[in-house]
């Protein structure tokens, strides 16, 4: 073994990649409101998520008030019950999560961390945010136009969703189509700058086996969020079709009000097959980012490499695939053709293959690691664990024999409140507590910050675990009242009361993370420019928070994949991706 | 949905294709060091507007495939009663193949650095796409004329819809065929529009090829071409 010197380094041009010519503000309308800069639109996804997420978080309180102490609260009725239900559901899923994810770390993370300036479209990347903020607002309009918002549930089944009876039949239902049709037209923007800066403007040296695993995530989710919401967009137009001008692509002949109505022929069951077509991609274009930012959240604060990097980004890229043919399991009783059951019961357990190899890496990147219980490592650890719970009882429920009897109970709600409820946004949570310094230049305050992790995460489980219970009970979800059923005894309603005193805390609970990111912002402890000691893009910023442009007058080159921490022998327990390597280097059998 | 899963098998054999090219087995825990040391895996060289409108392609085929599947699964209820297409769909689709050569002929223009080729194109293009657009709206006409409202039959509302997204799409195109025709009035710089026209005519390709295919289905030829497949297989 000898020294010899490694000559490759010197003759390395900087950057290869040709410099783009930025657009720059010139007044504070568009530096700061219609702004082309990836992270100013980052941060108005996320503002505008989290309000209108705040929205459903309320709606959650009012319909647990009902579930816990029916008749007590005569300021709600059935109707609206079942508004404030699709309301919360459909905020929840597409308008704060997916929204938050793509739109809101994805415009931040994707230019820092792959070494860019910005998206490579920034005018569409701002049209983007507008359609979205257009479609949030159209969404929130309804809560007030005559008849209130549509009560057909997150799914919006025809022939319900668009007969009278259903709440909201008048305007709501309208205005949510019209909202759904606006969101994936400003995704489709958002998106489109998302994937195409991952593929074209990488600075040099970072290949695709040297990003991060959270662009890895929000990549493949933004792929298929591509391709999964044209079939959203093709439901919504023609039930709206069917509600405006009376067409029957989904509605069949029934008696409407004891007249015969002007429907005929169509096939609710194709609506179905279009929503699930997107619906169960969905909940991986919420949980493929999850995945890859908490890969980053563990590595980062166990001081260690992801375990097993390339399974981890073949797994993605399988569970990305998979989804998109496992959509039937939503639709075991909806009286499709029974043996269809079977095929989409395996490929459901087929997904189960890579999503627990990604479970298995986690654990065996904290095995040994050097453990730092900040809070987003504890957001990060709850995340792992809750997301194996609910894992689990979709095992359950993927199995057609097993879903039949338990369909439209409350384990249902509770399986997917855990799964794809509470841990993506324990995700949220640890990533807005891992990046805040970046994007504000301020640390989170600590001691509040453990508080709220532990009121949410075991909160969660006092809120979720017995829904589980009270589902194998039998206890329908979506009902404004559980009435006399013999088959629901008086602990059940205990049981719904527990519940919601305990929702209401958490809820509560969450308002001292709000006071935390206002106070933190003017009176939080600087933070540096690399709080956490890690080694990815976005820490090595010249300014923080990043200046207009990301980086100072030179694009970074990237010498190393994202997870070099404890190496043996190196100086730090990280090396930033943009280190080169040292001057000289061991070759081994150069004397030979 | 047998249409949309055969699409996504395509894309994902592109992507899969794609993929197999980036060394996604590399172990990029032992590779430090510049990247040129390992070939591969380098960001794409195209310009992005390029990429972008591949990208957008994609997500425009996804979604005509979906209304194909929706057509698909909605025809063999019992209500469907195709109606007749009527004749003036056949002049249309000439004009929109004018249309599709003309922008052609613009963006080999483009290439010879000939600016006044690339306007006669551009304007010919645009003006044979609008005669296109006018042309379906008077169809619509004939057909509404006839008593084939939208709501009275699933074909009738099918045949709206498919025509209206399309028309659309068209329209969205026409916009960025204005803003490239503006560019060469304004006098810009060959090799600036090079990149505008070539994009426009992958573009007015694209929904060629899309309008074709819908004609097909409108027409009833795709379900007599896939009534001949099963008779070949079984």
């Amino acid at each position: 073994m000898v020294d010899i010197p490694y000559e490759g380094i010197a003759g390395i041009p900087p950057a290869e990649v040709p410099d783009v010519e930025l657009y720059h503000p010139r007044s504070w309308w568009t530096r700061y409101v219609f702004s082309q800069d990836a992270k100013v639109i980052a941060v108005q996804y996320a503002l505008t998520a989290s309000a209108i997420g705040l929205v459903a978080l309320v709606l959650s309180w009012l319909m647990r008030l009902q579930l816990g102490f029916p008749g007590t609260f005569s300021f709600i009725d059935a109707n609206q019950y079942l508004q404030f239900i699709t309301m919360h559901g459909m905020i929840m899923v597409i308008y704060l999560l997916t929204a938050l994810f793509l739109g809101g770390f994805g415009n931040y993370l994707i230019p820092l961390m792959v070494g860019a300036r910005d998206m490579v479209f920034p005018y569409v990347n701002m049209l983007s945010y507008w359609v979205y903020l257009l479609a949030v607002l159209v969404l929130a309009s309804t809560f007030f136009v005559p008849g209130g918002p549509t009560g057909a549930g997150w799914t919006l089944y025809p022939p319900q969703a668009i007969l009278s009876g259903t709440p909201g039949q008048d305007w709501g239902i309208i205005l949510m189509m019209s909202s759904l049709i606006l969101f994936i037209i400003g995704f489709t923007m958002g998106g489109l700058n998302y994937v195409v800066t991952v593929l074209q403007a990488r600075t040099r040296g970072m290949t695709l086996m040297r990003l991060p695993l959270t662009v890895w995530g929000i990549f493949t989710a933004t792929v298929m969020a591509l391709l999964a919401f044209p079939a959203l967009f093709v439901a919504s137009v023609m039930l709206l079709l069917d509600r405006l001008l009376g067409t029957s692509f989904f509605m069949p002949s029934l008696v409407e009000m004891g007249t015969l109505s002007k429907y005929g022929g169509g096939s609710p069951l194709l609506f179905q097959h279009l929503f699930w077509f997107f619906g169960h991609p969905e909940v991986y274009i919420v949980a493929l980012p999850a995945f890859g930012i908490v890969s980053d959240l563990i590595s980062t604060h166990a001081r260690k490499n992801i375990f097993g990097y390339r399974m981890m980004v073949w797994a993605i890229v399988a569970i990305g695939a998979l989804s998109f043919i496992v959509w039937a399991h939503h639709m075991y009783v909806s009286g499709m053709f029974p043996q269809f059951g079977y095929f989409f019961a395996t490929t459901t357990l087929i997904i189960a293959i890579p999503t627990a190899i990604k479970v298995y890496n986690w654990v065996l990147t904290l095995w040994r690691g050097d453990i730092h219980l900040r809070v987003p490592m504890l957001f990060a650890l709850g995340f792992i664990i809750t997301f194996v719970n609910g894992g689990l009882t979709g095992l359950f429920l993927g199995n057609v024999v097993v879903d039949v009897p338990l369909s439209d109970t409350m384990f249902v709600v509770a399986h997917f409140h855990m799964v794809m409820g509470v841990a993506p946004i324990m995700v949220v949570l640890g990533a807005i507590y891992h990046w805040y310094p970046k994007v504000t230049g301020r640390m989170l305050n600590d001691v509040l910050g453990k508080f709220h992790f532990w009121v949410t995460f075991l909160g969660a489980y006092l809120i979720f675990f017995p829904m589980h219970y009270l589902g194998l009970l039998g206890v329908p979800r979506r009902y404004f009242e559980l009435g006399d059923a013999a088959f629901i005894p008086p602990s059940a309603h205990s049981l719904n009361a527990f519940i919601s005193i305990v929702a209401l805390t958490v809820g509560f609970s969450q308002m001292v993370f709000l006071f935390n990111l206002t106070w933190s912002l003017f009176k939080g402890e600087a933070a540096g420019g690399n709080p956490w000691r890690a080694t990815t893009l976005e820490w090595q910023t010249p300014e923080t928070p990043p200046g207009h442009g990301n980086w100072g007058k030179e694009l970074p080159v990237v010498y190393r994949w994202a997870y070099d921490y404890s190496v043996p022998g190196a100086a730090e327990d990280f090396i930033p991706q943009n280190q080169p390597p040292r001057a000289t280097r061991l070759v081994q059998g150069a004397a030979s | 949905m047998s249409a949309i899963i055969l699409f996504l098998t395509v894309i994902a054999l592109i992507a899969g294709w794609w993929l197999s090219q980036q060394r996604l087995t590399a172990k990029p825990w032992l590779e430090e060091g510049p990247a040129g040391d390992f070939p591969g895996g380098d960001a794409m060289t195209w310009p992005a507007a390029k990429i972008g409108l591949g990208v957008f392609l994609a997500v425009a085929s996804a979604l005509f495939v979906l209304f194909i599947s929706a057509y698909s699964m909605r025809m063999n209820v019992v209500d469907w009663r195709a109606l007749p297409v009527p004749r003036l769909l056949w002049l249309n689709t000439g004009v929109l193949v004018l249309s599709s050569v003309a922008l052609q002929w613009s963006y080999m223009a483009a290439r010879r650095d000939d600016a006044d080729g690339v306007m006669v194109g551009l304007l010919a293009g645009g003006v044979a796409a609008v005669i296109f657009l006018a042309g379906q709206l008077l169809a619509w006409q004939q057909l509404n004329a006839a008593g084939y409202f939208v709501a009275s039959n699933p074909a009738n509302s099918f045949f709206y819809l498919l025509t209206a997204v399309h028309g659309l799409h068209l329209t969205g195109g026409l916009v960025a065929l204005g803003r490239t025709s503006a560019k060469v009035w304004r006098g810009a710089g060959i090799a600036d529009l090079r990149l505008s026209v070539e994009l426009c005519t992958i573009y007015w390709h694209f929904l060629l090829l899309v309008w074709l295919v819908l004609l097909g289905l409108l027409t009833g030829w795709t379900d007599n071409f896939v009534d001949i497949c099963r008779q070949l297989l079984s």
